[in-house]
């Protein structure tokens, strides 16, 4: 078998599987911010036990985040030998600065949250929780800067055969950066707000810690609308503008636009077909693409016909990923205000089909993640750095299929494992619930 | 020094961090094997507990670290070493996920698996850290054009394996010195007769490792030992290492830990003073070795890095200090304990 292809499934299994637990441990560090705060203010200990159960949901997620993390920090050098050289100059210093900058503050800090509540007074203990939030949302931020390089490369010169940085702040402030990383972080809020109401919600439905439950739910629902709605309107929107300005092939592939036209339509349904490139029975609506993209009904779009054959991305996976995300983006919304609303009534409590609705939407912000992933790194092809190097030059020339072959098993059984016992350990620690005397320990 | 030299020393302090803080960890985790039953286990587990994770990132910034100033070793050592590599990570995984998991059913089987899994996930990469090491002294195939062009099992030379085995006992006798603080009575008894033994392994084998070194890679004694400074490491070195015995029988055992912690400094400075400005020595030919000067990134990037590190690292140093502080003394118990 091809070694790049084996290289690219390699990486897309051990980032996709990685990339399932940062968004939680992001979005629920920030609620445990909210929920110890109020602990330590209010004094009420209802917050200290919501706290402390939902803080081993976080140990949990975070121990095979860093598990499965560790694998990125060297993949590019085994996997990627050629691009390491190629943009090393450059991409290093994103990954050494999130050392530096973000995985120091958050591990640190996760030790003496996770362990130190009986240790330290109620605000240091309270510090602790916010540097953990800080610490993974600065680490995403590094993360997300080395990405959107090989999105919207800048602040660099070609010389040497590579290219080297010219300037740090142009490179890490390039043109996608800033909207990337609001998506991206806005999108981990979101799967920390459903997994939160998600829990708190089978609590209420089996009839147990049902006050502590409710603040939770509370606190998740309302959490929740403010950023699922943040996510579709600016941050989605203007990440789609970004694409339209900078990558316009991701964006003709993404939106199914095959032929250039002015007051292109917006497609809300359609199967694409890859060769030739074409939509199959679409749902437009008219004009409205250009008006979205460029505040024009009428300004024209390049479509894919525009581009070099062997420069456009798969149609197929982008236009399905992107929409898919963008459906799962409008679900989250109406499922958030719909339970805000509720809440508002206070038929909340009651309306048991709701309560389940959210409980079986807990994965659903983490598979948008997964979507919103395939899109823009699948979109960004064939391109490893766009318009400088192609992911085909890019692989370790000393690897060989077999290897590559080895480690996909390898690891393909590893994170089978990992994350057959996540969900186990996360539904038996759900089902004790935070009340400690539930909680059975055998010290010896 | 200019920077490329800076940038050498300053992957080698990494290194350091990583060996002091990760290496007791490892060697925790290794002693776990030992454990007799389930409390002590705890114990073992939950002396590291809050703190390994941190510990862990010295690997991680090093290899960002790495990456960002000398990318073409980066690229050229960890696809060289894949395979090896490979298992590395999978131990890693193992026993990052152990310490999380072990606790989370109350079953025998259950418990047992991952005790092995922690104590295996220990050993396996204290053992794999050194081989590294060991192919590092002694140069590795690499061509002109800086490729790799050996085996998997070409790297498992009985001289690496030396090197590994020189680790392992290091890391466990520091971890064990580690436990010494955290715990209290009959444990504590034996982890210092395991503290006894594992620095005896230790001293005898790196004996051997020296005089090994000398046949395998002569060129790294060739202007070293004219060098003062290496005489001044050698010094900390055989301080360190005596002084380890001495702090354990007077029950000193902050003292004997920094002490392990001066000897494992020394050796790893040692081996990079020897080495500069070699990174990577070539054993098809000298002349293709990766050095801190062929393999660099560009005087900007190196620049930026280092202002990164300087006002970082300081940082990350006075929080991880205020942080360990609120864990000092013996290992407790408690409703959060793993």
């Amino acid at each position: 078998m091809d070694a790049v292809l084996l290289a690219r499934l390699q990486f897309a299994l051990t980032i996709g599987f990685h990339f399932l637990f940062p968004p939680i441990s992001i979005g629920l560090a920030w609620l445990l911010v909210i929920i110890e705060g109020l602990g330590w203010k209010t004094k009420n200990e209802v917050y200290t036990r919501i706290g402390k159960f939902f803080a081993k949901i976080l140990g949990l997620t975070f121990a095979v985040g860093v598990a499965t993390g560790i694998v990125m920090e060297f993949q590019f050098g085994t996997n990627w030998a050629e691009y390491s050289k190629f943009v090393g100059d450059i991409f290093g210093a994103p990954l050494a600065a999130e050392g530096v900058f973000a995985f120091f503050l958050e591990s640190g800090f996760l030790g003496l949250y996770l362990f130190g509540r009986n240790r330290v007074s109620p605000g240091v203990h309270w510090f602790s929780s916010l540097m953990v939030a800080v610490g993974a949302t600065l680490s995403a931020f590094w993360i997300i800067v080395a990405n959107s390089w090989q999105q919207t490369p800048a602040g660099y010169v070609l010389r040497n055969n590579r290219a080297e940085l010219t300037s740090f702040l142009d490179a890490v402030f390039n043109p996608s950066t800033v909207i990337r990383y609001l998506h991206t972080v806005d999108a981990a809020l979101i799967a920390g707000a459903f997994l939160m109401a998600g829990i708190s919600a089978y609590l209420l439905l089996k009839g147990r810690e049902t006050e502590a439950a409710g603040k939770s739910l509370r606190l998740a629902l309302i959490f929740g609308l403010v950023v699922s709605v943040l996510e579709l309107v600016p941050f989605g929107h203007e990440h789609t503008r970004q694409v339209a300005r900078t990558q316009p092939e991701k964006f003709a592939a993404i939106e199914g636009l095959y032929a250039s036209q002015t007051g292109a339509p917006i497609v809300l349904f359609a199967v694409p077909i890859d060769k030739p490139p074409e939509l199959k029975a679409p749902i437009e609506i008219p004009g409205m693409l250009s008006w979205m993209a460029f505040g024009d009904v009428n300004a024209p779009i390049k479509g894919l016909n525009e581009f070099p054959p062997d420069e456009i991305p798969p149609l197929f996976v982008t236009f399905v990923s992107f929409h898919n995300m963008v459906i799962l983006g409008i679900y989250f919304i109406v499922v958030m205000a719909w339970g805000t609303y509720k809440l508002y009534k206070g038929t909340l409590w009651g309306s048991r089909k709701y309560l389940k609705l959210l409980l079986w939407s807990i994965p659903l912000p983490l598979i948008a993640c997964q979507f919103g992933w395939v899109t823009t790194e699948v979109g960004r092809q064939p391109w490893i750095v766009y318009k400088l190097l192609k992911t085909s030059q890019a692989a370790s020339i000393t690897v060989s299929s077999g290897e590559l072959l080895f480690s996909i098993i390898l690891f393909g059984l590893i994170y089978l494992l990992l994350g057959i016992l996540y969900i186990y350990l996360l539904a038996q620690k759900v089902a004790h619930g935070p009340d400690p005397a539930q909680r059975k320990e055998v010290l010896v | 020094m200019d920077l490329n030299a800076i940038w050498f020393w300053l992957i080698g302090i990494l290194i350091i961090g990583y060996a002091i803080l990760d290496g007791f960890d490892l060697g925790v985790g290794i002693l776990h094997l030992f454990a007799r039953n389930n409390s002590e286990r705890r114990l073992h587990i939950n002396a590291i507990a809050p703190v390994w994770d941190g510990n862990e990132v010295w690997l991680l910034t090093a290899g960002g670290a790495l990456f960002a100033a000398f990318p073409v070793v980066y690229a050229t050592v960890f696809s060289g070493f894949y395979i090896a590599f490979m298992l590395l990570l999978t131990a890693l995984i193992f026993r990052a996920v152990s310490m999380e998991f072990r606790g989370k059913v109350d079953n025998n089987g259950w418990r047992r698996f991952w005790d092995w899994s922690f104590g295996l996930g220990s050993l396996l990469p204290a053992v794999l850290f050194g081989v590294a090491f060991g192919n590092i002294l002694r140069g590795i195939p690499i061509n002109g054009a800086a490729m790799f062009t050996g085996t998997f099992l070409g790297l498992l030379s009985p001289y690496a394996i030396l090197i590994g085995v020189l680790t392992l006992a290091l890391f466990t006798m520091h971890g064990a010195l580690y436990l010494l603080m955290k715990t209290e009575g009959d444990l504590r008894e034996r982890l210092k007769r395991v503290s006894t033994r594992t620095w005896v392994a230790f001293v005898v084998l790196y004996v051997i490792a020296t005089v090994a070194t000398f046949f395998v890679s002569p060129f790294l004694f060739a202007g070293t030992m004219k060098n003062p400074v290496c005489w001044v490491l050698s010094l900390l070195l055989f301080g360190g290492v005596m002084s380890i015995p001495f702090a354990v029988s007077r029950n000193m055992y902050f003292r004997a830990f920094l002490a392990s912690s001066v000897t494992i400094a020394a050796t790893i400075s040692l081996s990079a003073l020897s080495l500069f400005p070699r990174l990577v020595p070539s054993s098809i030919d000298l002349a293709y070795s990766l050095t801190a000067y062929n393999a660099s990134s560009s005087d900007q990037t190196l620049t930026t890095m280092f202002t990164i590190a300087v006002i970082g690292m300081p940082l990350v140093i006075i929080y991880s200090v205020f942080i360990y502080r609120q864990f000092k003394g013996k290992v407790m118990i408690t409703e959060e304990s793993y």
